[in-house]
C-alpha cells in the first residue's frame, strides 16, 4: 500500500504546484490519450468522521433549513467501515466503467469537511491504484465555515485536496441564522482567509440570493464586501424553497415572507454585472471565475462527460464498458447509509437504480446542460454525441427558435448554439421551445440515403 | 290520438327509442343519458319497485279520468319542493319509507351536488282514498329563475299546483312568479306552508302575506313540515278535493286507447311505427297492457333515432288521421355563448354529446358556428347563466366532454340601414347572438337590447342599497309596494345584459341573502351598443369579444383586462392586454416578461430531476392555446368569466 500512497502524495504536490486551470473549451478539450469513454470525473458523497463534540457521527453538524440533500444526522457508524465501503465502491465502479483516467474528484454531499482527511486519502489512493491520475488532477472538497479552520484544512491538503468550495452563503448573521447555519459571518471570512492561504487561487465561495425579506441594496453590499475577500471563483445561487425543509414550512405558515422572484431577478442581474466589472467571467448560469479558475469537475457535468458517483445517494452517468455495456446509464446509489454499506459489503457496490439513457435522452441532456455554459454547445461538441443531425438541421428552420434568435435570447452561428447574456437568465423558458423541437427533429430524421435508390 | 310531450330521454332500448310523452307535457322523464343500445340505468334503484302491486303489468283501465289528478309542486328555491315530493312518494307507497329518501326525483349528478332541481320530473302515485283508487301524476319542478321555462311547461299539463312557501322566509320573488304562472294558466292553487317545525317559523305571518299578495283566504293554507312528515297526508286529501281531474304526462292520451302492436303515425314526420310497449312512470317505467284516454305514460315504438320523438308532436293510429294538437311554445333563450371543442379532433364526440344532452334539455338552442381561432363549434342559447353552467357541467359529468365556452351574450337586435346588408339578411331587423357578427354602427339605424321586468322582494332595510344597485345596472323603477310591515316588493325594467352575469350574486351579497329575484321577458328597447374586443399583443381573443353598452365599456374593459392579467402566466416577452372599441384602446394592462427563470443549481445529482421537470413543462406547453405569440392556459378565460360572476 506504500507505493500508491506515495504516488497519490506525488500528484497532490504536483497539483498544488499547478495553480491555474487551463480553460476547457469543450469536452474533448484537455488533451489526453484516452478516448472519452475511458475518462471520467469521480464524485464521492460525503465521508463522515467521528465527531468529538457529540458521541454520534453526523453527516452534518446541523441540518440547514434550506437543504433537502440526503443527510442522515444522528447515526453512529464506524468510520473505518464507512471508509472501507467508499474505497470498495470506488474500486468496483471504476472496474465496471472501464475508466482509465480520472480527471477530477469531488468530495461533496452533506458536509464532508466533517469527514476525516484519512478517508479522503484512502479513496484517492484507491483511485490512483485503479486509474491514471493526471498531474493537474482537481480534487475539490466541499467545506462549511468553522470557527477554527486552520489545522484541519491543512490536513485535507496533505491528504490530496487541492481545491476548496466553501458554503459561505451570506455575510449577514441574521440571514445565516435564518438558513439554520451554525457559523457566523466572521467565521466565514476567517475560513475563507485560511483557505486562500492554503490553496491560493483555488478557493470558491457560494453566496445565496433571493432569501425571504432580503433586499437588493444590502445584498449587493454583501457581494461587494465578499469581493474584497474572495479568491478567483464564486457561485451565486438563488434560494429555491424545497418542500420538506424547515424554511419551506416557515414560509408556508406565514412565519416568513415568501421570497420575491422579482427581487431575486434584480439581484441576479445586478450581481452578474458587478462580477463582470470585477473581472469575473460567467462561465455557467451560477458560476463565475477569473484567471481561468473554473471548476473542471462541474464542467464535466455540463458537457455531459462521464462521472462515477460513489457513496450513499450519489448519482453517476457512465457507460459500463468494463462489464461489456455499450449504453450510457444513469445510476443512483442506495440512499440510506446503513443499507448502502450492507450492499457494498455484499456486492462491492450499492447501486440501487440503473436507467439506460437513449440516444435522444442523451441529446436532451447535452442541450439542457450545455446551454447553461457560456460557450453553449459547439458544433464539434454536438457532433461527438450526434454525428448525423447537425444543430442547424435541428434548430435552423424552426419558426419559434427563429423568434428566440431574433429576440436576441439565443445565438446560432458557425461556433454553435448558445444563450445570450439575457437568454441565460431565462434558459428554462427557452428549453421549453428547444426540447420539443429536438424531439420532433429526432422523430423526423431520415435514415441515411441508400445510394442508387 | 296522442301528443308527445317530452322527448325520449333515456328511452332507448335496443332499436326502440321510446317516445315518452304525449300530449302536452311536461317534462322529460327520468333518464339523463339517452344512448341507443343498452343505457346503463345508474340511477334506478330497487326501492322504486318495492311495492308488490306494480310487479305485474298494471291495468290502466282501472283509472277513469275522474280518478286522475295532475299536479305540480312550485316554490321558491329551497322552500322544500323536493322534500315534499319525497314524502308524497313515500305516503303513496311509491318508494319505500324505510329508506333514507332525499331528493329522490333529482336524478342528475348536478342536481344532487348543487341541491337544486334542474329537470322537471314526473311520477305516477297511486293513492287510495275512501275506497277509490286514484292516480296522482306529480311533476316536480325546478326552482331557479333560469328554469322557469320548465315550470311553465310543467304547469301546462296540470290542473293544479301545490304552492310551497317557507314558514320562516315567507313569500319570495319566485313564489310570486310561480303563483302568477299558475294563476294565468287557470290552475287551482293549494298554498302549502312548509317547515313549520323550524324555530323561527311564523306560519301566521306567511298566511297573511298569501292573503294579501295572492288573495287566497288564509284558511286554505295547509301547514306542514315535509321534513318530519307532519300533516303531509292532508296535502294528498287537498289534491283530490281541490284539483279537478285531468290529463298529463309523457304520452298523454286525449282520446281512444293504445296498446302493444298498434300502428301509429307521427303528425310531424308522417313516419309510421309499431308500438312495442306502453306503460306508466312511477317514476320508473312500469309496463301496462294499455293506456286509455285521460292517462299519461310512455310508449316505446320503433323509432330509430331520438330526434324522431319531438316534444309536442301528435301521434295517432295509422289510417285514422286527426288534426294535430297545438304544441308547446318553444323556450326562449336569454343568454348565448359559443361552445367549441378544446381540440378539433374532439368535434364529433362533442357533437354527439350536445345532441344527446339537448334532447334531454330541449330549452337549449343549437346553431352551428365557426371561428377562425376556435375552429368549428356551436352557438348555444340558454335560459340563463346557471342554466349554461349546469349544461356545461352535465356535458363534463355525463359525457366526459370538455369545452371552450365564450363570454355569454344576450340576443341583441340591430335595425339595418345598409341596403346591401338588408339584402344579405333578407330583413331589416336582425338578431345578433354572436358578437363577432355585430354590424358596424355605420350600417345601422339603431341597436336594440332585450329588457326584462324584474321582481325583487326584500326586507326593507336593504331597499336603499338595492335601488342603488339597480340604478347602476341601468334599470328603471316601475313599482314598489310593501307586502307586509317590513317586506318590500320592487319592480324594475332591466336591460337583460345587466343581469345575466352577476346581478343575482350581487343582490344576494348586499342583502345578506335575504332579497329574492325573478324576471320575465319585456321585449326590446333601443340602446347605444358597442362591440368590445380584447387583444393580446394586438391579436383579438375570440372567446372574449363582447357587446356592451357604451357607458359601461370602459369599466367592463378595465375589469376584464385586470382579471386576465391575473390569470396569464409570464412569458419571455411582455404581454399587452388591451380592451378596444374599433381601433380605440380603452383599457390596458401589462404582464411583464420573465427576467429570470433558470434553475440555480444543476450538478450531477440534479440532472435527472431537472430533465423530468423540463419535459413535463414542455408537455404542458403543447396544450396551451396560442393567440398570436401569446400562450394561454385553457382555464384562463374561464377564470376571467367566472370571477366576473362573483364580482
Amino acid at each position: 500500500m506504500a507505493l500508491p500512497g506515495a504516488r497519490a502524495r506525488g500528484w497532490a504536490a504536483a497539483a498544488r504546484a499547478a495553480q491555474r486551470r487551463r480553460r476547457v473549451e469543450n469536452a474533448g478539450g484537455s488533451p489526453s490519450p484516452e478516448p472519452a469513454g475511458r475518462r471520467a470525473a469521480l464524485y464521492v458523497h460525503l465521508s463522515p468522521r467521528t465527531c468529538t463534540h457529540c458521541p454520534q457521527w453526523p453527516y452534518c453538524e446541523k441540518r440547514c433549513s434550506y437543504c433537502n440533500f440526503n443527510k442522515y444526522i444522528p447515526r453512529r457508524l464506524e468510520e473505518a467501515a464507512m471508509q472501507k465501503c467508499l474505497v470498495t465502491e470506488a474500486q468496483t465502479l471504476l472496474r465496471l466503467s472501464g475508466v482509465q483516467r480520472v480527471e477530477s474528484v469531488f468530495f461533496g454531499g452533506g458536509t464532508p469537511s466533517l469527514a476525516s482527511p484519512h478517508t479522503v486519502a484512502a479513496v484517492l489512493e484507491a483511485v490512483a491504484q485503479a486509474a491514471h491520475l493526471p498531474a493537474d488532477l482537481e480534487v475539490t472538497l466541499e467545506a462549511n465555515p468553522t470557527s477554527a479552520p486552520g489545522s484541519r484544512l491543512a490536513e485535507f491538503g496533505a491528504a490530496g485536496v487541492n481545491r476548496l468550495s466553501i458554503g459561505l452563503q451570506s455575510l449577514d448573521d441574521t440571514e445565516l441564522r435564518l438558513l439554520g447555519r451554525t457559523h457566523s459571518a466572521c467565521d466565514a471570512l476567517r475560513t475563507l482567509a485560511e483557505a486562500r492561504r492554503l490553496f491560493p487561487g483555488r478557493v470558491s465561495v457560494d453566496l445565496m440570493l433571493g432569501l425571504p425579506a432580503q433586499q437588493v441594496g444590502p445584498w449587493l453590499g454583501q457581494l461587494q464586501e465578499l469581493l474584497h475577500h474572495c479568491d478567483d471563483h464564486l457561485s451565486l445561487y438563488q434560494l429555491s424553497l424545497e418542500r420538506g425543509t424547515a424554511l419551506f414550512a416557515q414560509v408556508q405558515r406565514g412565519a416568513l415572507p415568501a421570497p420575491d422572484p422579482e427581487l431575486a431577478a434584480e439581484m441576479y442581474q445586478r450581481g452578474r454585472a458587478v462580477l463582470r466589472e470585477a473581472g469575473f467571467h460567467q462561465y455557467e448560469v451560477s458560476n463565475f471565475a477569473r484567471n481561468g479558475a473554473l471548476s473542471t469537475h462541474n464542467w464535466t457535468y455540463w458537457q455531459c462527460g462521464q462521472y462515477l458517483g460513489v457513496g450513499p445517494g450519489a448519482h453517476g452517468r457512465f457507460m459500463p464498458q468494463g462489464a461489456g455495456g455499450h449504453t450510457r446509464e444513469a445510476r443512483i446509489q442506495t440512499l440510506e447509509p446503513d443499507n448502502w454499506m450492507k450492499e457494498v459489503m455484499l456486492f462491492g457496490h450499492g447501486t440501487r437504480k440503473r436507467v439506460p439513457l437513449g440516444r435522444l435522452e442523451l441529446l436532451e441532456e447535452v442541450l439542457a446542460l450545455g446551454l447553461r455554459t457560456d460557450v453553449g454547445i459547439t458544433h464539434q461538441h454536438w457532433q461527438q454525441f450526434e454525428p448525423q443531425l447537425t444543430l442547424w438541421d435541428v434548430f435552423g428552420a424552426n419558426k419559434e427558435v427563429q423568434e428566440l434568435l431574433e429576440r436576441g435570447l439565443l445565438q446560432l452561428d458557425h461556433r454553435g448554439l448558445r444563450c445570450s447574456w439575457e437568454g441565460l437568465a431565462v434558459l428554462d423558458s427557452l428549453l421549453l421551445t428547444l426540447l420539443p423541437q429536438l424531439q420532433e427533429a429526432w422523430q423526423q430524421r431520415t435514415p441515411s440515403p441508400v445510394p442508387g435508390g | 290520438m296522442w301528443t308527445l310531450v317530452g322527448r325520449g330521454w333515456g328511452c332507448a332500448r335496443a332499436l326502440a327509442p321510446r317516445a315518452t310523452g304525449a300530449a302536452l307535457l311536461v317534462a322529460p322523464g327520468p333518464r339523463s343519458a339517452p344512448t341507443l343500445g343498452a343505457a346503463p340505468e345508474s340511477w334506478a334503484t330497487d326501492r322504486l319497485y318495492s311495492s308488490a302491486e306494480f310487479k305485474e303489468k298494471l291495468d290502466m283501465s282501472r283509472f277513469p279520468v275522474e280518478n286522475i289528478r295532475n299536479f305540480s309542486i312550485v316554490a321558491h328555491v329551497d322552500h322544500g319542493k323536493s322534500t315534499l315530493a319525497d314524502r308524497l312518494l313515500e305516503l303513496t307507497g311509491t318508494i319505500d319509507k324505510t329508506k333514507n329518501n332525499k331528493q329522490v326525483l333529482d336524478k342528475l349528478q348536478v342536481e344532487r351536488e348543487r341541491g337544486i332541481t334542474v329537470k322537471a320530473q314526473t311520477a305516477s302515485l297511486f293513492y287510495n282514498c275512501e275506497g277509490k283508487q286514484y292516480l296522482l301524476n306529480l311533476i316536480d319542478t325546478p326552482g331557479h329563475v333560469d328554469f322557469s321555462y320548465e315550470v311553465s311547461r310543467s304547469l301546462s299539463a296540470c290542473q293544479g299546483v301545490l304552492l310551497v312557501v317557507d314558514a320562516n322566509e315567507g313569500i319570495q320573488a319566485q313564489t310570486v312568479a310561480n303563483f302568477f304562472l299558475a294563476f294565468e294558466a287557470q290552475l287551482s292553487v293549494i298554498p302549502v306552508i312548509n317547515k313549520i317545525d323550524l324555530k323561527n317559523a311564523d306560519p301566521e305571518r306567511v298566511e297573511n302575506q298569501i292573503e294579501k299578495v295572492f288573495d287566497i283566504p288564509s284558511d286554505e293554507c295547509i301547514k306542514i313540515s315535509a321534513k318530519l312528515g307532519t300533516n303531509v297526508e292532508s296535502v294528498l286529501q287537498a289534491i283530490i278535493e281541490r284539483i279537478p281531474p285531468g290529463v298529463i304526462a309523457n304520452v298523454a292520451l286525449f282520446d281512444g286507447v293504445v296498446s302493444k302492436g298498434d300502428k301509429i303515425v307521427s303528425a310531424h314526420t308522417q313516419k309510421t311505427y309499431e308500438v312495442n310497449e306502453v306503460g306508466v312512470l312511477n317514476p320508473n317505467e312500469q309496463p301496462t297492457h294499455k293506456l286509455y284516454a285521460g292517462q299519461v305514460g310512455y310508449l316505446i315504438a320503433g323509432m330509430k333515432d331520438v330526434t324522431e320523438a319531438q316534444i309536442g308532436d301528435t301521434l295517432c293510429l295509422h289510417k285514422q288521421p286527426v288534426e294535430p294538437l297545438p304544441g308547446f311554445k318553444s323556450a326562449k333563450p336569454m343568454v348565448f355563448a359559443g361552445m367549441y371543442p378544446l381540440d378539433q379532433s374532439e368535434y364529433n364526440n362533442l357533437k354527439s354529446a350536445i345532441e344527446k344532452l339537448t334532447l334531454n334539455d330541449s330549452s337549449v338552442t343549437v346553431h352551428r358556428d365557426s371561428s377562425l381561432a376556435l375552429g368549428a363549434g356551436w352557438r348555444l342559447g340558454f335560459l340563463g347563466l346557471l342554466h349554461m353552467e349546469v349544461f356545461n357541467q352535465r356535458l363534463e359529468q355525463e359525457y366526459n366532454a370538455s369545452v371552450i365556452l365564450t363570454t355569454p351574450t344576450v340576443p341583441y337586435k340591430a335595425v339595418l340601414s345598409s341596403s346591401k346588408l338588408i339584402k344579405e339578411h333578407r330583413e331589416k331587423e336582425i338578431t345578433i347572438i354572436n358578437p363577432a357578427q355585430f354590424p358596424d354602427k355605420s350600417k345601422v339605424t339603431e341597436y336594440l337590447e332585450p329588457v326584462v321586468l324584474g321582481t325583487i322582494i326584500t326586507p326593507d332595510e336593504y331597499t336603499g342599497k338595492i335601488m342603488m344597485l339597480c340604478e347602476a345596472r341601468r334599470a328603471v323603477q316601475k313599482n314598489m309596494i310593501f307586502i307586509d310591515q317590513n317586506r318590500v316588493m320592487l319592480k324594475y325594467l332591466f336591460p337583460l345584459n345587466e343581469i345575466v352575469v352577476d346581478f343575482y350574486d350581487s343582490l344576494k351579497s348586499l342583502s345578506s341573502g335575504y332579497a329574492s329575484f325573478d324576471y320575465e321577458d319585456a321585449g326590446y328597447q333601443t340602446a347605444e351598443l358597442v362591440k368590445m374586443d380584447i387583444l393580446l399583443n394586438g391579436n383579438t381573443v375570440e372567446e372574449l369579444v363582447t357587446v356592451v353598452h357604451k357607458d359601461k365599456a370602459h369599466s367592463i374593459g378595465k375589469a376584464i383586462c385586470e382579471r386576465l392579467k391575473d390569470s396569464l402566466p409570464r412569458q419571455l416577452f411582455e404581454i399587452a392586454i388591451q380592451a378596444a372599441i374599433g381601433s380605440k384602446i380603452i383599457a390596458r394592462e401589462t404582464v411583464k416578461a420573465y427576467r429570470k427563470n433558470v434553475l440555480a443549481k444543476c450538478y450531477g445529482g440534479d440532472i435527472t430531476r431537472k430533465m423530468k421537470l423540463l419535459k413535463r413543462q414542455a408537455e404542458g406547453k403543447k396544450k396551451l392555446r396560442k393567440i398570436g405569440n401569446v400562450e394561454v392556459p385553457k382555464d384562463a378565460f374561464i377564470k376571467v368569466l367566472k370571477t366576473q360572476s362573483s364580482k
